[in-house]
């Protein structure tokens, strides 16, 4: 994800402040319906699927990240069909319970807000957020250590795999890793980065670290930043005031009729 | 030789569980010269260079750099003229990208940008990869990894140049070119190693370490083609001496 914000389309060249508060309000909206709002949420789908678009970031590999995540959402919605089993709705002869409908919306939030958190990501690039955050006040502390654990983690999940691998290897004939393993793998693992922390800090130290991460350059804020902001924000206010996707069936059917 | 760059005064070492790491070490290398430490895996190459730059104190000695004594208080300024480039790139290298990584030295020492901006360009010529300045550092190789390591620290023009095996995990393209970059700078180079060949081609004495302690010293090439002693001290004398002196 992070390659892609290396591209330059008009979105990325958007500040990274605009975007960061522009989805941030995207996720509030969207998690300011009701639990078993479906419909209205649709519309909603045309911030992610536009920055997209503009970004030129392939759907392929952002709809493969997001059912990496997916499985969260869905155990924490799988049990709401179960709960709910009142009628809200009929479908030609199938009854639909309500705890169907706030499973789908459930699932609709989900994909809405990661595949919009996604999106910012694949648009900004992490170093331009992290900078972003840090000058819209979020504590530099949070920032600097939102960027290493970015820049680690490729090399931390190198390093599992490689004592996964290694553990496979050895331990032919049995299928099951034993918890014990398991334990220790873990353990390991914080261990090693806990040296490698140390050795990072150490190497930053040399050259002259005081604590404080600068960044050579900040961009001044162009007029199409505010633009962005404050169209998406009326976009917002509208598909939550009104249900766009209930007042473009109604269009339709008054044409047909 | 004129005043030492790098004074080692009796120092000693010992971790906080009791190892003792180092015992009485001194040693006096002077500008522009290079020197190898040596000695088989434990024997102390890598604390010792932890000391350099006041990463480590000691139990006991003191150390000098360019004339002033490394304490606490002047360790921010003699980790400036002292450069040091770790075993593994990947702990050096935490920026988003090349050049970014290459600034960040400079941008601490509060230089103007444009004198940053010079100094990258400069220091990434140097090792001859300023075409990888606006890549991510995890996605270059073994070998790109080390020369921007090393351009890293050159951007802060340092006067001493200290290197914890810096030609692991090179292939020998990668090695070479290394060994050349390493003959031709000017600074004072203090490198710890196992390659005895590199030693060989770059570094004028040598300084056997085994056991926390200097056991000796002087001109690399009289020491390395000391068959009894490399043996003694897990090394070994390397092939590239056997033909330049024929028994």
């Amino acid at each position: 994800m992070d390659e892609l914000g290396r591209q330059d389309t008009p979105v990325h060249r958007l500040d990274a402040r605009v975007k960061t508060v522009t989805t941030f309000l995207f996720i509030v909206f969207v998690m300011s319906f009701s639990r078993d709002e479906v419909s209205a949420l649709t519309p909603f789908f045309l911030f992610p699927v536009t920055l997209m678009f503009l970004g030129q970031i392939p759907p392929r590999s952002l709809f493969r990240k997001i059912l990496v995540a997916a499985p969260f959402a869905v155990a924490v919605g799988i049990f709401n069909p179960l709960l709910d089993q009142r009628t809200v709705a009929v479908f030609g002869a199938t009854p639909v319970s309500g705890g169907w409908f706030s499973f789908a919306s459930i699932m609709l939030r989900f994909v809405l807000t990661v595949s919009a958190a996604l999106v910012l990501v694949a648009c900004t690039g992490m170093h331009r957020l992290c900078e972003g955050l840090e000058r819209l006040g979020v504590p530099r502390v949070f920032a600097v250590q939102l960027l290493f654990l970015y820049r680690y983690l490729f090399i931390i999940a190198d390093e599992g795999s490689r004592m996964l691998r290694s553990i496979e290897l050895r331990s032919t004939g049995t299928k099951k890793m034993r918890f014990r393993v398991y334990v220790s793998l873990v353990g390991h693992l914080l261990l090693r980065s806990m040296a490698r922390a140390d050795r990072v800090y150490r190497s930053m130290l040399a050259r002259g670290f005081d604590g404080q991460v600068r960044v050579s350059r900040p961009a001044p804020l162009r007029w199409a930043d505010p633009a962005f902001l404050f169209g998406w924000a009326a976009f917002f206010v509208v598909a939550r005031t009104w249900n766009l996707a209930d007042m473009l069936g109604g269009l339709f059917m008054k044409g047909a009729s | 030789m004129s005043q030492p760059v790098v004074e080692i005064r009796n120092l000693n070492f010992a971790y906080p569980d009791g190892t003792e790491a180092l015992k009485n070490i001194s040693l006096s290398i002077g500008p522009g010269e290079a020197v190898a430490l040596v000695g088989a895996n434990g024997a102390g190459k890598s604390t010792l260079l932890l000391h350099l730059n006041g990463y480590l104190r000691p139990t006991s000695g003191e150390i000098l750099i360019g004339g002033t004594r490394l304490t606490r208080e002047t360790a921010a300024a003699v980790r400036r003229a002292v450069g040091m480039v770790f075993q593994d790139p990947d702990d050096q290298l935490f920026m988003p990208t090349v050049g970014e990584d290459v600034a960040f030295g400079p941008l601490n020492a509060g230089l103007p940008p444009d004198e940053i901006e010079r100094r990258v360009a400069s220091a990434l010529e140097r090792v001859g990869k300023s075409h990888l300045k606006n890549r991510p550092p995890y996605k270059l190789s073994a070998g790109e990894k080390r020369a921007v390591a090393i351009a890293t620290v050159l951007a802060l023009s340092p006067d001493v140049l200290v290197m914890d095996e810096p030609s692991s995990n090179l292939d020998p393209r990668g090695r070479r070119r290394l060994i050349e970059q390493l003959r031709s700078f000017e600074h004072t180079r203090i490198i710890a190693t196992h390659d005895l060949e590199l030693v060989v081609e770059v570094c004028s004495r040598v300084v056997v370490l085994d056991g926390g302690s200097v056991v000796a010293e002087g001109p690399a090439t009289t020491l390395l083609n000391d068959e009894a002693l490399m043996l003694a001290h897990g090394l070994e004398r390397p092939h590239i001496l056997r033909h330049l002196h024929p028994h």
